[in-house]
């Protein structure tokens, strides 16, 4: 297979703050350098992009040198947290912006879809819509015309064909928006998170449409998205990407398991100082939260776990509860359970603790997080936090079987065989 | 591997590229986009209106009416005896294509931000979209210009047209590319910082006065003759004096002064085109 997109030492920078009378006469130096053949002297300090840390220069490097090939027909999924630089690097190569340096070199048509409906008239109808926004997204009139029946029935608003887009709800909007895109004929396919509208059903059409598309048809799919159930069964390779670098390249899941305990790396959580400075607001103080394995150092399916939380109750006189929500990285709720702390209205001020425990064989490997939630009267919120705390299960063989096997949970299931003639 | 394929991209994108590659295949390629847009611009401009396509012509007869009791009436500027209503007609319809193509293109990437910064096409299409959409404008104009025309000529006023009329695709060509290419250059320099686009707002209007919309080259010439460099000056000027001329038989026309107009006209398209093309690539960073 031979490569149909290298990226080569891209790198991306972006100016920070507003633009003014300030910033002309950093723009002259630049223009007057750049005049002389130099370089240009704002963007010699390279800082890595942090985005809770203060910076020393007024530019921040989006993307850092970043390498890269992608072969024909593969589906790459391109991961990473807020500000990590992905929809740079996407908006490069659909070629939206240019790089600051580097170069970019690509074979085949490309097709990008950094938003739904881009260019949509709301005055136009659907049916006008679909013209304009195909020629945009770079189709030529006459394969719009042979498509048309086709994009219309994928769409599913037929009935509103002639009326202008602006009476369409927000949901056939977006249907209309992604059957043009869907139809492109490219062989180089971009798409950044345009899955997180439109309804349920709708979403598996779009994932099916673009399975279809890497697998069935051979092009090649980069594919920028949180949903990481999504990008688990479209892609099969990934690049994850942090503070504008490169940190991981290879194979999706373990792409995915690499961003994903990246991403919660705390297992265990104490506070050291002064009440006011703990997690939480003017109820709730959080001190403590620890995940130990009930057998040995490391949490595996078997071995089950127990979670420990310390806190400090400021709201005295209440009923007070505090439940424990756990996702796993698709962000599907394993369980969401509480307890009463206190029941005829008698909490007090001071440290309470809670300590609960997860049976072994029960949830399957893979990464968790937990979400607290305290409340008064299991009613009113006084203090949640999301992603508190993550934790991995790790996988373990049975038998000669050691893949992980799929599911939300792996319970121990106890089976009999019978044999009959 | 990848290294040992032959390594023949279709796209190459580096940090600099050169002014000239205005990438003319590719805006080839674009053209149904294009015709789309200018069908965009002109359908849904009266989208929703009783009268639809006939506010075209409502503008035109409103301004010249008011010019006819302002300028001709209280004011008492000659018209070189032409009736009055064609000769701001006249005027009014190359000024407003002219004043309409600069205003539009010189926002053209503050209004298309949104679009622009979301797909890729070449960015010259849109420029090049405003300036058709306001062609059609202009024709539909013109239509009523031609109808005018008509009327003044059955009531047997002295208007009559010689061969100079046959340069109006040559006039056309010239407005449309004064306004791109100066809309270009406006819409490059406001993309950071927008301070030249308060200029083109009032600036524009004002810029009117000193073309020979409202007045005659011919009454500058005898009556106030040391502004008369300044009016030449304005290649806008040279059009349309040379579009009354041909069209109503009266009117100053000079091939020098024809001739500087379209030098000046291709100079400024020229200069626009490479300032956009070299903006255009990062605008969405700093618009």
């Amino acid at each position: 297979m031979s490569a149909v997109i290298k990226v080569e030492k891209l790198s991306k920078a972006y100016q920070l703050g507003d633009f003014g009378t300030g910033t002309i006469s950093r723009d002259l130096e630049r223009f007057w350098a750049r005049l002389r053949g130099k370089e240009d002297p704002f963007l010699k300090i390279g800082e890595i992009n942090d985005r809770s840390t203060k910076g020393t220069t007024g530019v921040v490097w989006s993307l850092n040198d970043i390498n890269f090939e992608i072969e024909q027909g593969d589906a790459v999924g391109i991961i990473g947290r807020n500000g990590a630089g992905k929809s740079t690097l996407l908006k490069i190569l659909s070629r939206v912006t240019s790089p600051t340096t580097g170069s970019l070199k690509m074979r085949g048509r490309i097709a990008s879809l950094l938003e739904v409906g881009t260019g949509f008239h709301p005055e136009l109808t659907g049916r006008e819509n679909i013209y304009l926004n195909g020629a945009i997204l770079g189709m030529r009139k006459a394969e719009i015309k042979r498509k048309f029946d086709e994009i219309v029935d994928f769409s599913g608003v037929e009935r509103y064909i002639d009326t202008p887009v602006k009476r369409y709800s927000s949901g056939m909007y977006v249907r209309l928006a992604f059957a043009v895109a869907a139809h492109l004929e490219s062989e180089i396919l971009i798409i950044d998170e345009v899955l997180a509208v439109g309804d349920a059903e709708f979403q598996k059409k779009c994932l099916g449409k673009m399975g279809q598309v890497s697998k069935g048809e051979g092009r090649t799919v980069l594919f920028v998205s949180h949903n990481m159930a999504a990008v688990k069964t479209l892609c099969n390779k990934g690049i994850v990407l942090a503070n504008g670098q490169l940190v991981y390249q290879n194979k999706q899941l373990e792409a995915v398991s690499f961003y994903q305990t990246n991403n919660n790396t705390k297992s265990s959580f104490e506070h050291h100082g002064d009440l006011d400075s703990a997690p939480g607001n003017e109820n709730i103080r959080v001190l403590k939260f620890v995940i130990r394995s009930l057998e040995g150092e490391s949490i595996s399916i078997s071995t089950g776990l127990s979670f420990d939380l310390t806190f400090f109750n400021q709201k005295a006189g209440i009923n007070l509860d505090a439940t424990f929500e756990l996702k796993n990285s698709d962000e599907i709720p394993v369980f969401h359970n509480g307890t009463l702390i206190s029941t005829n209205n008698d909490s007090k001020t001071g440290i309470y603790t809670v300590k609960g425990i997860i049976p072994p064989h029960l949830l399957n490997a893979g990464n968790y997080a937990f979400k607290l939630i305290f409340g008064e009267n299991q009613r009113y919120l006084l203090f949640g936090a999301d992603d508190f705390i993550g934790f991995e299960v790790e996988n373990e063989s049975e038998g000669s079987n050691s893949f992980l096997a799929p599911g939300v949970i792996h319970p121990k299931i106890n089976f009999t065989v019978n044999y009959q003639v | 591997m990848s290294n040992t394929v032959n390594e023949k991209w279709d796209l190459e994108i580096n940090a600099k590229s050169s002014l000239f590659d205005l990438k003319l295949k590719e805006l080839w390629h674009y053209r149904d986009l294009l015709i789309l847009l200018v069908r965009r611009d002109f359908v849904s401009f009266y989208k929703q209106t009783i009268l639809g396509p006939v506010w075209f012509f409502v503008q035109p007869v409103v301004t010249i009416a008011f010019y006819t009791i302002v300028f001709g009436g209280l004011a008492g500027i000659p018209v070189d005896g032409l009736p009055k209503a064609l000769f701001y007609l006249a005027g009014t319809i190359v000024w407003n294509y002219f004043s309409d193509c600069l205003i539009k293109t010189s926002t053209v990437f503050k209004d298309n931000a949104a679009m622009l910064g979301k797909v890729y096409f070449p960015r010259l299409i849109m420029p090049v979209s405003i300036v058709l959409s306001n062609l059609v404008r202009f024709a539909v104009q013109l239509l009523l210009f031609v109808v005018l025309y008509l009327i003044f000529l059955a009531k047997g006023e002295h208007i009559a047209p010689n061969y100079f009329a046959l340069l109006l695709p040559l006039l056309i060509l010239m407005i449309a590319s004064l306004g791109l290419g100066l809309g270009m250059i406006i819409s490059a320099i406001t993309t950071k910082y927008r301070d030249i686009a308060f200029l083109v707002t009032f600036g524009v209007p004002l810029l009117m006065y000193a073309t020979t919309v409202v007045y005659p080259l011919s009454v500058v010439q005898t009556q106030h003759a040391q502004y008369a460099w300044i009016i030449k000056a304005n290649p806008i000027t040279a059009v349309i004096e040379t579009f009354r001329f041909g069209f109503l038989g009266k009117g100053t026309f000079s091939w020098q002064l024809l001739g500087y107009s379209a030098l000046s006209t291709a100079l400024i398209l020229v200069a626009g085109t490479v300032i956009f093309n070299k903006v255009e690539k990062a605008f969405v960073d700093t618009v």
